[in-house]
């Protein structure tokens, strides 16, 4: 106990000696450090922004250079303030230092947005000064699409690079990384005269390159009108469900069921609008969770009314609802009109905004994605609803035998009246999902009704699938045909292929089986 | 031997024999020579017609044509087209691309080529413009062209059973798509703004007020030729079998006649009358757009007929005229309440009075005759 203490003892001087050398030593380094490299540089940069005011023209193209390869982001407001007070000369001297500062500050924020935006500006725009800029962020990054983009900013600029061997290797890396930015640099130099043998190898591998890079640009380009396809397709499908349903079940054209669509986009932008004024920023983005169910409950609400007072007296004409429906209709885009004036822009949430990255240029867009989920939601819950209970059941019934249905007890004219409120509703959900990728306008339904009851007429009556089939294959087609032929003869092709469809099949793609002439 | 005639369809046919006879007569002459008489009244006086309200009738009365047109197949046959604005568009730009050409060096640009084309930095005239320098030919154009589309469109449609609410669909896809068409400026038909600042026609200025008086007349004739083709084919035994595929379609199937080849004809028919009616429109309005010829136009047009009463030519014609005199009037003074009224006009007349115009008009003669009586005994006793 007692020899251990004595040790114990002992030792403490010796150890708090060692400590306070270490401690000592480690900071005379870090201020000898300090001296050798940062301070420094904070002075010269001082003195180069001295100069650049005040120097002579020589000694101010120095100091910009100085700047360009030692400057710090913290300089930026200095020079910003040096650009709106001085001539043109020295602007232009000083505009690029001014480019590659900002973009270092980017490349250091933590938003991967920005650090993506500075890494495609300075490969468009930068100098070879930015290479090790670039390529200290490069070792730093750990995303996998600001590294692509840093990596592609390299090789653009190492494009400009004198050594054949150097623009060789960048010219190989983008045709293999697929670089967009960096096509019409590469048809540039594929198009130039070659001298000698060492242009025409890297004239020929820009032309391998540009075309590897356009090949993709063709693959990306279906992909994303494949995806426009899909979410016009369910914008589609929301409106024609509903269409369907009630066709099927009470033999009445709604007309106005575009106009459904249009209130539920009107009920998305007065939620918003209530946001934006009662609560704070933080919470706005959070309107649409409300506005769903809303654009959803206010059209259903109308629908309800509409079919209470005008639709329940004319069942089984079809021709007389179309037209009834129609004046509905009418008046109900004036009154929009009137209240809401020509044009309104409904502001996406900024959760909604943007999109994934999945592979080298396709950017699928959160609210397209959203608006598919949207629809494939509402799919699956008609079918729980029609399928797996009582009420689903019983509009099965009514849609196969009215009378026999309504023999048996079940209360037909109440389930018409729910059914239409619930179709109107889904143009609802429509009309507010599509303020998501467009403005919103009184005349909104009129742009898919027509469209909408195609997919009815094409997909048959009476079958979720092939409502379902109809409406994505008429999106995806509008939107495939729409750059080789343009929107307006695309829409003419589908028509006549719908034509000539129904000459196959004059009930559509699915229909209910059975007896009737009719059918 | 005949098959036996629905009931319903003996009906019909003798209520619409009812209507005409003298009235027709009596009517046609007012219209034809009565109006543009008042016309040539001094200003001032209380029965003046002025120009711009003949001018106004005459464009109702072309629009009357089209609604013969649409009566024929949807009120006689029972087929609800929402897409005659296009044959009526056919006729109309017809006939506008020959009074285009008409022109001449005149245009703001003083080229032969008409003002959009040189706009549109169009060299050379298009190949389908050429043929409109002829009078003749674009007289014939104004009625074949519409129907020849009819034709191919309805063979299509009618031969696969498409019906009903179907047929109305794909008729207004068709409007749709034919509208999308006419915007376009590579089709060369005057894009958005469509085709107008029409100078003369044969030589006679379209502004004068003459011209325009004779225009007025013209109409009128075709009008009455209009009528009478329609009351002809709804008289005869095709028409019988019209009405008896309105009231059911099958019977008239397994009576051994073809549906399909009778409404193809009835649509070809009608699609004639558009645009007819479309051609005399033109050089009146002086002006026809796009936006005459789409899916809204298209439907107001159906409205026409129900309002005046389907079923019956009169009816048509009141309707057509009724509705725009009311559309007229309205938009003039109340433009904001236009569209309230045209979607209260679809609804009422759907709900309250599916009969139209002449359906309430026959309703009230079927009391009056009785209380007239009573009024005249009365009279006489004292």
């Amino acid at each position: 106990m007692r020899r251990s203490n004595i040790i114990r003892l002992s030792l403490l001087p010796v150890l708090s000696a060692w400590l306070l050398l270490f401690l000592g030593t480690s900071l005379s380094l870090a201020t000898a450090q300090e001296e050798s490299t940062s301070a420094p540089v904070v002075m010269t940069a001082q003195e180069a922004m001295t100069t650049l005011q005040e120097g002579s023209w020589p000694d101010k193209k120095l100091a910009a250079d100085y700047l360009l390869k030692n400057g710090v982001p913290a300089l930026l407001p200095q020079l910003e303030e040096l650009r709106s007070n001085t001539n043109r000369r020295v602007r232009r001297l000083i505009k690029p230092v001014i480019n590659l500062l900002k973009n270092k500050a980017g490349l250091a924020s933590p938003d991967k947005g920005t650090r993506r935006a500075a890494a495609r500006d300075l490969g468009a725009r930068g100098t070879p000064e930015a290479l090790p800029v670039l390529k200290e962020a490069l070792s730093n990054e750990k995303e996998h699409w600001v590294r692509y983009d840093l990596e592609e900013a390299i090789q653009l600029l190492n494009l400009e690079n004198a050594d054949p061997q150097v623009k060789f290797t960048a010219i190989q890396q983008l045709g293999d990384m697929r670089s967009a930015a960096a096509l019409p640099i590469l048809q540039d130099l594929a198009k130039q005269q070659a001298g000698n043998l060492e242009q025409q190898t890297l004239k020929d591998e820009a032309e391998k390159a540009s075309r590897l890079i356009q090949k993709w640009q063709d693959v990306t380009r279906g992909i994303e009108m494949l995806l426009q396809g899909l979410s016009l397709g369910s914008i589609l499908l929301l409106m024609a469900l509903g269409l369907a349903i009630v066709f099927g079940l009470m033999g009445v054209i709604n007309m106005a069921h575009g106009e459904m669509m249009m209130i539920g986009a009107y009920a998305t932008f007065v939620v918003q609008e209530t946001f934006r004024m009662y609560l704070g920023e933080h919470l706005f983005d959070y309107y649409f969770f409300f506005a769903l169910p809303c654009a959803f409950f206010v059209a259903a609400f109308i629908g309800w009314v509409l079919e209470g007072t005008l639709i329940r007296f004319l069942y089984g004409r079809p021709l007389e609802t179309l037209l009834a429906t129609w004046g509905v209709g009418l008046v109900l885009i004036q009154t929009a009109r009137l209240i809401f004036g020509d044009l309104t822009a409904v502001r996406a949430p900024s959760w909604l905004r943007g999109g994934a990255q999945v592979v080298v240029g396709v950017q699928l867009p959160y609210n397209r994605l959203f608006i598919i989920v949207l629809a494939l939601f509402s799919v699956a819950g008609i079918y729980l609803l029609l399928f797996r209970t009582g009420v689903g059941l019983r509009v099965r019934a009514v849609l196969q035998n009215r009378d026999m249905s309504a023999c048996l007890g079940i209360p037909t004219r109440k389930l018409d009246a729910y059914t239409f409120a619930f179709g109107s509703g889904l143009a609802g959900l429509a009309g507010s999902a599509l303020t998501l990728v467009g403005n919103v306008d009184p005349e909104l339904g009129r742009n898919y009704i027509v469209d909408s009851f195609m997919v009815v007429v094409a997909g048959g009556v009476g079958k979720l699938a092939g409502t379902i089939t109809a409406a994505f294959g008429i999106g995806t087609l509008n939107k495939l045909l729409e750059p080789g032929f343009g929107a307006v003869y695309g829409k003419v092709i589908i028509l006549v292929l719908i034509i000539l469809f129904l000459q196959m099949r004059p009930s559509g793609l699915f229909a209910l089986k059975g007896r009737h002439l009719d059918s | 031997m005949t098959p036996e005639r629905p009931i319903t369809s003996r009906l019909a046919v003798a209520a619409s024999s009812a209507g005409a006879g003298p009235a027709f007569w009596i009517t046609g002459a007012i219209l034809f020579a009565g109006v543009p008489l008042l016309n040539l009244l001094p200003d001032d006086s209380f029965f003046h017609v002025s120009d711009f309200t003949l001018n106004l009738l005459g464009k109702f009365f072309a629009f009357a044509i089209l609604a013969l047109g649409i009566d024929l197949i949807w009120g006689y046959t029972g087929v609800l087209s929402l897409g005659h604005g296009v044959f009526f568009g056919l006729g109309a730009y017809a006939m506008g691309m020959h009074l285009m050409l008409g022109i001449g060096t005149e245009g703001v640009y003083g080229n032969a080529l008409p003002d959009f084309m040189v706009w549109n930095q169009v060299e050379e005239l298009p190949w389908f413009w050429k043929p409109f320098y002829s009078l003749p030919f674009s007289l014939a154009a104004v009625v074949l062209v519409p129907m020849t589309a009819a034709a191919i469109f309805g063979y299509f449609v009618f031969r696969s059973r498409i019906r009903g609410v179907y047929f109305s669909i794909i008729t207004q896809a068709l409007a749709l798509v034919a509208w999308l068409v006419f915007n376009r400026n590579e089709t060369n038909l005057g894009g958005t703004n469509g085709l107008t600042d029409f100078k003369h026609i044969q030589g006679f200025s379209l502004n004068d007020p003459s011209t325009q008086l004779v225009m007025y007349m013209i109409t009128i004739l075709f009008l009455g030729l209009a009528y009478a083709l329609c009351r002809w084919i709804t008289q005869s035994r095709a028409g019988r079998v019209l009405i008896a595929i309105r009231d059911c379609e099958q019977r008239v199937f397994f009576s051994g006649y073809s549906p399909a080849n009778y409404k193809l004809f009835v649509f070809m028919i009608s699609a004639g009358l558009a645009g007819l009616a479309g051609a005399l429109y033109v050089p009146q309005v002086g002006i026809i757009t796009p936006n005459q010829i789409g899916v809204l136009p298209s439907i107001e047009m159906v409205i026409w007929v129900a309002v005046g009463g389907r079923g019956t030519l009169s009816g048509a014609i009141i309707g057509a005229t009724g509705v725009n005199f009311m559309r007229s009037t309205l938009t003039n003074h109340f433009p904001e309440l236009w569209p309230f009224f045209l979607g209260g006009l679809f609804i009422a007349v759907v709900m309250f009075f599916p009969k139209g115009i002449v359906g309430l008009l026959k309703k009230a003669s079927v009391m009056l005759p009785s209380g007239k009586s009573k009024v005249e005994n009365v009279a006489t006793t004292d």
